[in-house]
This record gives structure tokens, sequence and C-alpha cells, in this order.
């Protein structure tokens, strides 16, 4: 018996770029990389001004001075940076308990049950509430109602409304980071005769403190760029912070004044804080992926 | 003496009261803070609600189908807003949704090395850390000029078409609609890749086995495979724009008169909200109230839509 070769000549098993579907296919592909190089270009660009911008602008007498009056030159953003840490760390002050403290529960306690699903729902339904809602519920609740010692516009309101924002970020990801932590050492602690809250405390969040600082540096890292809940909550003052029961000014809500104000020094102002705020962001988030990488080592 | 000791060590010890104490109260302590979220939640509709109260009863359902946006004679409707809010995003994820999941099939397929694909992933997963004000005041120094003789050139053009048919002087529901595509590409990119990532690879092997093309492939069995997931994460991006409050707040022009030039000053509820609420008092915060309480029923429909979507279309290779 005599090995024939087939009927079909043997250029059929090369690729014919001509085919129809193979130049359909190189157009398809060339279509995707248009697609993602449109995607990167804004980040770019924004990126570029606003480093460049902001740059030119700096000068270090613009992290210690007072936003200038209308018309007058000169000026900085002191008290702005000062106003955006203090509103921030009320936030965590409020987020960073309640958030980790509901994880543990979602992850150590709930088995599941009915009401761990309506909170998981709600965090999720929480996580898509707009951001300028979570200020106008601050503004009805402490703001109009003068709940705060009889102060109205707040530092501790604006604090306040970022942590409705901060609150759904942090629960899942000490959800997530507790869920990946090994039932063994769980059982291990609980067999050696350590209680529920020494497991808990002691050998559980320990072994989730990477995912959970992850997720709180990324919630602080969103809430410091939040315009929206502070306009009417911790609004907006020219002067020096003075206290946090007190209106004071923020680097976000700065921006957004001074941006469609007619004066240059302003808008100069606006560029500068835009550059401070966008540094310091991309920077915790480059620090929150640090973490999470440092983790999972 | 040894006997004793031998007893103290092999006898049932309870555990002391106060550890019972400590483990029931942290059990407790937790509970509660885990309730606090959907207190938070209940009382964001409640507050909204209850200062709405006013509004709800002087206009009732008109002020859904209403025009007037009248401060001064004390007549207020919000259509004007809740069209802008909803053509604005609906616009901008007509331009976002095919850029964001061509980027993301860019992302998972092996077009380029997996070392430049990382790279322009993290770039994408950066743009969504920038924060909105500063879109804004780069959409206002930057996009605008930018784009506004491109607009001037369509208005000339089409000017017949009543969507076309003001110029472009400015601030507008076009460059509004544009920022909003810059803000909606990395959360549509980031989650059609996740979805795109789980398809198991063996559905690509079998595709590829059988003679498919790469984009055969991708279209016939990666992307159906995946599509429960990728319009979740549409529906997420679609809550997100409709809320999304500050670049477009600065880039539309805040006019409370409706217009259905796309290329005109327009509003959408957020815009509305962050703009008046300060300076409003009386009636209008009512007003404004009744507003934002129409917000959060748009986006918790649209935000529950897209958890039931995930959960219950999503195809399962276990």
């Amino acid at each position: 018996m005599t090995f024939s070769s087939p009927n079909f000549s043997t250029t059929s098993l090369h690729r014919k770029p001509g085919l129809l579907r193979n130049r359909a296919n190189a157009a398809m592909t060339a279509v995707a990389a248009t697609f993602a190089t449109i995607a990167v270009l804004p980040l770019i660009f924004v990126i570029a001004y606003v480093l460049i911008k902001g740059i030119t602008v700096l000068s270090p007498s613009i992290f210690f001075e007072l936003p200038p009056p209308p018309g007058l030159d000169g000026g900085g953003i002191g008290n702005a940076l000062i106003g955006t840490l203090v509103v921030t760390l009320i936030s965590c002050v409020f987020a960073v308990p309640v958030g980790v403290g509901g994880g543990i529960y979602l992850a150590e306690f709930s088995q599941g049950n009915k009401f761990a699903e309506f909170v998981r729902f709600g965090t999720n339904v929480l996580a898509g509430v707009p951001s300028i809602i979570a200020g106008v519920f601050i503004y009805g609740l402490v703001v109009s109602t003068r709940v705060l010692f009889g102060n109205s516009y707040s530092a501790v309101a604006g604090g306040l409304a970022l942590a409705v924002l901060m609150l759904p970020t942090i629960i899942k990801t000490t959800d997530e980071g507790l869920k990946l932590v090994p039932q063994e050492l769980r059982w291990g602690a609980l067999g050696v005769g350590a209680s529920t809250f020494v497991t808990t405390m002691k050998v559980v969040l320990p072994a989730a403190v990477a995912p959970i600082a992850t997720g709180v540096v990324l919630a602080i890292a969103r809430s410091a760029g939040e315009t929206a809940p502070l306009i009417f909550t911790a609004l907006f003052s020219p002067f020096w912070p003075e206290g946090i029961f007190k209106p004071l000014a923020t680097m976000s809500v700065l921006i957004f004044n001074f941006a469609i104000m007619p004066y240059e020094a302003q808008i100069t102002l606006a560029w500068a804080a835009s550059f401070v705020l966008v540094v310091m962001i991309l920077g915790m988030n480059i620090f929150a992926r640090w973490i999470s990488g440092f983790a999972q080592r | 003496m040894e006997a004793t000791r031998r007893d103290l060590l092999y006898t049932l010890r309870h555990r002391p009261a106060s550890d019972k104490l400590v483990d029931n109260g942290f059990r407790s302590l937790v509970t509660a803070l885990a309730a606090l979220v959907g207190i938070v939640l209940l009382a964001i509709f409640l507050v909204v609600f209850w200062e709405a109260r006013e509004a709800i009863h002087l206009f009732g359902l008109n002020f859904i189908t209403s025009t007037t946006w009248n401060p001064v004679e004390e007549k207020f409707g919000a259509f004007t807003a809740i069209y802008g809010t909803i053509l604005t995003s609906v616009l901008a994820l007509l331009l976002a949704v095919p850029l964001g999941v061509g980027t993301a099939i860019f992302l998972t397929e092996n077009f380029i090395h997996q070392k430049y694909r990382t790279i322009i992933s993290n770039m994408v997963e950066l743009l969504a850390a920038i924060p909105s004000v500063v879109l804004g005041l780069w959409a206002i120094f930057v996009l605008e000029p930018t784009i506004r003789p491109v607009l001037n050139v369509i208005h000339n053009k089409l000017g017949f078409i009543p969507i076309f048919s003001t110029p472009a002087n400015g601030p507008g529901f076009m460059p509004a609609v544009l920022i909003l595509v810059v803000m909606l590409l990395p959360i549509i990119t980031a989650i059609s890749r996740d979805c795109l990532n789980q398809v198991p690879p063996d559905l690509r092997q079998a595709a590829y086995g059988i003679g498919a093309t790469r984009w055969t492939s991708i279209f016939q069995v990666i992307l159906p495979a995946a599509i429960s997931g990728i319009i979740g994460g549409i529906m997420l991006a679609l809550g997100r724009a409709m809320g999304e409050t500050m670049a477009v707040t600065m880039i539309i022009g805040n006019s409370t008169s409706f217009n259905l030039s796309w290329f005109a000053p327009g509003n959408t509820i957020a815009a509305l909200l962050a703009n008046q609420f300060g300076e409003a008092d009386g009636i209008q915060v009512s007003a404004l109230m009744y507003a934002a309480l129409v917000l959060m029923i748009i986006t918790f429909i649209v935000n529950v839509l897209a958890q039931w979507i995930v959960k219950r279309l999503s195809l399962k290779y276990d």
C-alpha cells in the first residue's frame, strides 16, 4: 500500500492575507488599537497639561499664603491645603472604624444570613449614590438643623459627607481582605483557647492588614478630590481654618470657585491647586498599589 | 501536692465571664456598625424626602414634566434638568462603550506584549483617579476651546437639524458629554477587562481549533460569554454619569431654559443642585431637594438593575 498525496493542493495550508476574513481581521485589529489609543490620550493630555501648567505657577510661597482678594495678585492656597487635610482626616475618623467594623461583621460573623445579604446590597447601593446627594443629605441632616452645637456649615459636616462616600469602599475591601485569610488560622487560634475577640483582633485582622490598608488609602484618595459633597457642607473660607466647627476652604472647592472667576490670579491658583491635588492623589494611588503588591508577595 | 497540681492541669476550665462579655460585646458592636450602612442609606432617602415634602405637595408630578424654573415667581419644574441628565449620560455612553469595550478587548487579547498591556491598563485606571473638578478645569480651558471650531463647522453644515441649530459659543451639552466620556472610559474599560479575563481560555482555544479567526472568536465566542458582566459595568457607568456633578457643572452652562440644541448651554439635576443650593432659600430649597430625590430614584433603579443583571444573567463556566 502506497501513501498517495491528498487531492487538494498544498498551497491551501498557507495563510492567505488577501482573504476577506483575514482582511476584516486586520481591519478590526486596527480599530481596537485606535480605540485603545483614544482611551489613553485624555489621560496623557490632562496629566501633561496640569503638570506643566502647575509647575510654571508653583512657588514655595503658594503653600503658605492665603488666596488674594479678587483683583489682587499673588497669594497662595495654604488654607485650602490645610483644609483638605483636616476634612479628609475627619472623614477617616468616621468612615474607617465603621467600615472596618462592618467588614468584620460581614466576613467573620454573618455566615451569609439574610441580614448580611441586605448589608452587602446596601453597600453596593451606597457606592452608587451620587456624591452630590451625600452633600444634600448632610446639609439636611446636620447643616440646616444646626445639631453640631449651633454651627451650620462646618468642617465636621464636610467630613461626614465624605465619610458617607468612603464607607462602601472600606467595607468591601475589608470584607474581601478578610475572606482571603486562610480558615486554618482561625481554627488554630480558637483551638489554643483564644476567644473570638482575640482571634479576630490578634490573628485575623493582622493577616489582612495589607488589603484593608489598600482599600483605606484608595478611599482617602477618592475623598480628597471630591468637591460636590463639600460645596454646601464645608463651604469655603478665604481665611485660615478657625476650628472644626467652622466653614473652611478645601483645594477641590477652591478649584471650583476660582475656575469661573474672571481674575488671572485666581485661575492661576486653581491650576496650582489642581497640580497639588493630582500629585497627591496619584501618589496615594501608587502607594496603594505598592501596599497590595507587597501583600501578594 | 503533686496530685493537686495535676488535677488543676486537667480540670475542665470554664471561660471567665469577662471573656464572654467581651466576645458578645464585640459581636454586637460590629453588627451595629454593619447595620449603620442600612441606616445611612435609609436616612439619605428619608432626609431628602422630608426636605422635599413641601415641593412634592405643591408641584406634584407636574414637577417632572414642567420646564419652568422661576425662583422669582416660585414656580419650579425640573424637566430641563432631567432631560439634560439623561441626554448627557446616554450620549456619553454611546461614545464611551465602543471605546471602552474596544480598549478592554485590546488589553485582554495578545495583540501586544503583556508588559505594554499592563502599562496601558494602569494608565487607564489612573485616569479614574483624577478628581472630576480638575477635569472640569481642563474642560473649561483646554477641551472646550479646542472643539468649538469643530462644533461650529457642524452647525454651519447641518444647522437645519434641530439638535445642531445653535452655534457653539462656550459651555454647552457637547463639551459636557465629552468630559463625561473621559470619566466613563476607565470604569467601562476596567470592568469589561475583568469580565473578558474571566472567560475560560478553553473557549478561545476551541474557537481557534475549528478555524475561527481572532475576531470571529471574539465576536461570537468571547464577547457573548462576558456580555452580562460588561452590561452590568455599563449600567454602573450610566449611574455614575447621571450623578456626576463637578466636571459637568463647570462646562454645561447651567441654563434653566429648555433648548433642543446639543451645542447650547443646558443643565443636569446634579449641576442644578451644585449651582443653586448655596443661594437658595424657602420653597426653592424644597424644590431642589425634590430634584435630588428624582436623581436618587433614577440612579437607584439603574444601580439595582446593574446588580441584578450581573447576578442573574452571568453565564457560569465551572
